[in-house]
């Protein structure tokens, strides 16, 4: 049994889904056989990536924004008809050029939580539910939270994104802890530097060719995902 | 005692009434709940999470503003949302009582409503001036969208506060489902789940589209409830024979449960998993195959929030073991 066929008819949300890392891992996941639904903020994007993936649900909606919260789980579980699997991926780097902490002003650093961390915590929360009737079924029950060096390095400059990075880091840590007994598995993973669009806002001279193609990475993140699966999926 | 005019579906102090095969009584709080499980017990609860059922919008032939509350639908299939059966109210809103809310305009078949961002059309009438079945414009993730975006959760007048998406899902919420929130899981919570099985108790869950509870036309509201799918999941069925060998009860936590356990049990009181249609009603005669005992929501008639736990039918007074 390959890792292929542990994904065909696996029900998978990703947040973050039409750029960089969130789309390579849009296109990952339906090459592999999945039934994907990704959200992302701007209609036309998401009506763009959907028109270019077959198969794929494109669902319209900003994790930061509390409203759009059950909004977006509503269609998630409607259109999968439940969820294996959640990607949190959407990210927000905060202000760029990068500013030192005591430079960031209070409201960036707010709108940097509340995507990187608030939209994350509510959205799991929500689809808990989802995830936990999933493990019951021994279909999966596996949460993905993207997070970066970052999190755990104290670089200058990183300050918003960071500590918010950090934050989901840790609060994936006691998830696990929270729900292994419920057959939830909850995954905090850094892609390594990636030639995408978020870190070319961070680093504009940044040599592309020392960079990581996102599709490596999110092939990699596949990969792990499938190691915490219960155990292959039946279509 | 709790205003069930608070929209909070959790409170603290919530109280649960338990009655014995004896027809014993006692009041405790609602989060003593598991004390009255035993080891083996099945703990079996509805996972659908609510749908936002409530829609606004105008009648397009005449103008009118209507509301349509989706109550119906012939599968749990993802895919298949085109169809529903629906409630249509003329002008107000939930601040009315349902008894008093006028009728819609007479609606013929065919009649296109607007609903927000959502077109449909009366593709037939059910035999009441209230009752039509209705089919949605556009494709499933059209309408999953207007059905995200413009519906409300379903509600009555006896809550003044408008309900918002995170008042009406459960913990355990899933698929959304239900046209109204399957209220007596919101007993359950993770800290509950875990204590369950610190008591050597399991949990597991259907999903059964829990239809509306009241027209507010009585002769509606015989009708209810209507047929109502559900999805009984494999390891659900394994827990349900488990439990039976172990000599445990299987505890329905509300009466959506029930109908739909009891709709996939065979003659010989075993589970079938899989797909079905709830179309039998429960009542006190009902000889119960599956479930051993109930816990069930009660709002009436003091409009309390508060649950009971009782015995089912299944089980003889004379000689079965109280829940306790």
């Amino acid at each position: 049994m390959t890792s292929t066929d542990s994904f065909s008819g696996l029900r998978v949300a990703i947040t973050g889904g039409t750029s960089g890392l969130g789309l390579a891992l849009v296109r990952e996941l339906v090459n592999r056989g999945a039934r994907v639904a990704f959200v992302a903020r701007t209609r036309e994007r998401v009506e763009q990536v959907a028109r270019e993936t077959p198969g794929a649900h494109g669902i319209v909606g900003d994790v930061s924004v509390k409203e759009d919260i059950y909004p977006i789980a509503i269609q998630i579980t409607g259109e999968l008809g439940g969820l294996d699997v959640l990607i949190n991926n959407a990210s927000d780097l905060g202000p760029t050029p990068l500013r030192m902490l005591s430079d960031t002003e209070c409201e960036d650093l707010e709108h940097v939580y509340a995507t990187n961390v608030f939209g994350p915590f509510r959205l799991t929360k929500a689809l808990m539910g989802a995830l936990a009737s999933s493990a019951r079924e021994d279909r999966g029950g596996v949460v993905l939270n993207v997070t970066s060096d970052a999190a755990v390095n104290a670089y200058p400059g990183w300050g918003a994104y960071g500590s918010s990075k950090a934050a989901l880091h840790h609060m994936s840590r006691i998830w696990n802890e929270e729900h292994a007994a419920e057959g939830v598995r909850f995954l905090s993973l850094d892609p390594g530097d990636m030639d995408t669009p978020m870190h070319a806002a961070a680093i504009p001279d940044a040599d592309p060719i020392t960079l990581k193609r996102p599709e490596q990475s999110a092939h990699e993140f596949v990969e792990a995902i499938a190691a915490a699966l219960p155990q292959p999926v039946a279509a | 005692m709790l205003a069930a005019t608070t929209a909070v579906q959790r409170p603290a102090d919530a109280k649960l009434l338990v009655v014995d095969s004896q027809r014993n009584i006692v009041h405790v709080p609602r989060t003593a709940f598991v004390e009255f499980l035993r080891p083996n017990d099945l703990v079996i609860a509805n996972d659908a999470a609510t749908l936002p059922a409530s829609l606004s919008g105008v009648h397009q032939p005449t103008g009118k503003t209507i509301e349509v509350r989706l109550a119906g639908r012939p599968s749990l299939d993802p895919m298949h949302v085109k169809r529903f059966s629906a409630i249509v109210f003329g002008e107000g809103d939930f601040h009315l009582r349902t008894e008093d809310r006028p009728l819609p305009p007479p609606l013929q078949t065919g009649d296109t409503l607007v609903l927000g961002p959502l077109h449909a059309r009366v593709d037939e009438l059910l035999g009441h001036p209230r009752l039509v079945s209705l089919l949605f414009d556009g494709t499933a993730d059209q309408i999953w969208a207007g059905l995200a975006s413009h519906g409300k959760p379903i509600q009555y007048s006896h809550m003044q506060t408008s309900l918002e998406m995170w008042d009406v899902w459960t913990r355990i919420a899933g698929p959304p489902v239900a046209f109204e929130a399957p209220s007596a899981s919101f007993i359950l919570d993770w800290h509950v789940l875990g204590a369950i099985r610190e008591h050597s108790a399991a949990f597991a869950t259907i999903t059964h589209a829990a239809g509306i509870s009241s027209t507010g036309d009585e002769d509606l509201d015989h009708l209810l409830p209507f047929d109502e799918p559900y999805h009984i999941p494999v390891a659900t069925a394994k827990a349900v024979e488990l439990t039976r060998r172990r000599g445990g009860r299987v505890i329905a936590v509300g009466t959506t449960v029930v109908r739909a356990l009891e709709a996939a049990a065979t003659d010989d009181g075993h589970l079938r998993s899989g797909y079905g249609i709830a179309k039998g009603k429960i009542g006190p005669a009902t000889q119960l195959r599956v479930v051993d005992a109930i816990l069930s929501g009660t709002h009436e008639p003091e409009r309390v929030i508060t649950n009971s736990c009782a015995p089912s039918s299944k089980t003889q007074p004379s000689n079965a073991p109280p829940p306790n």
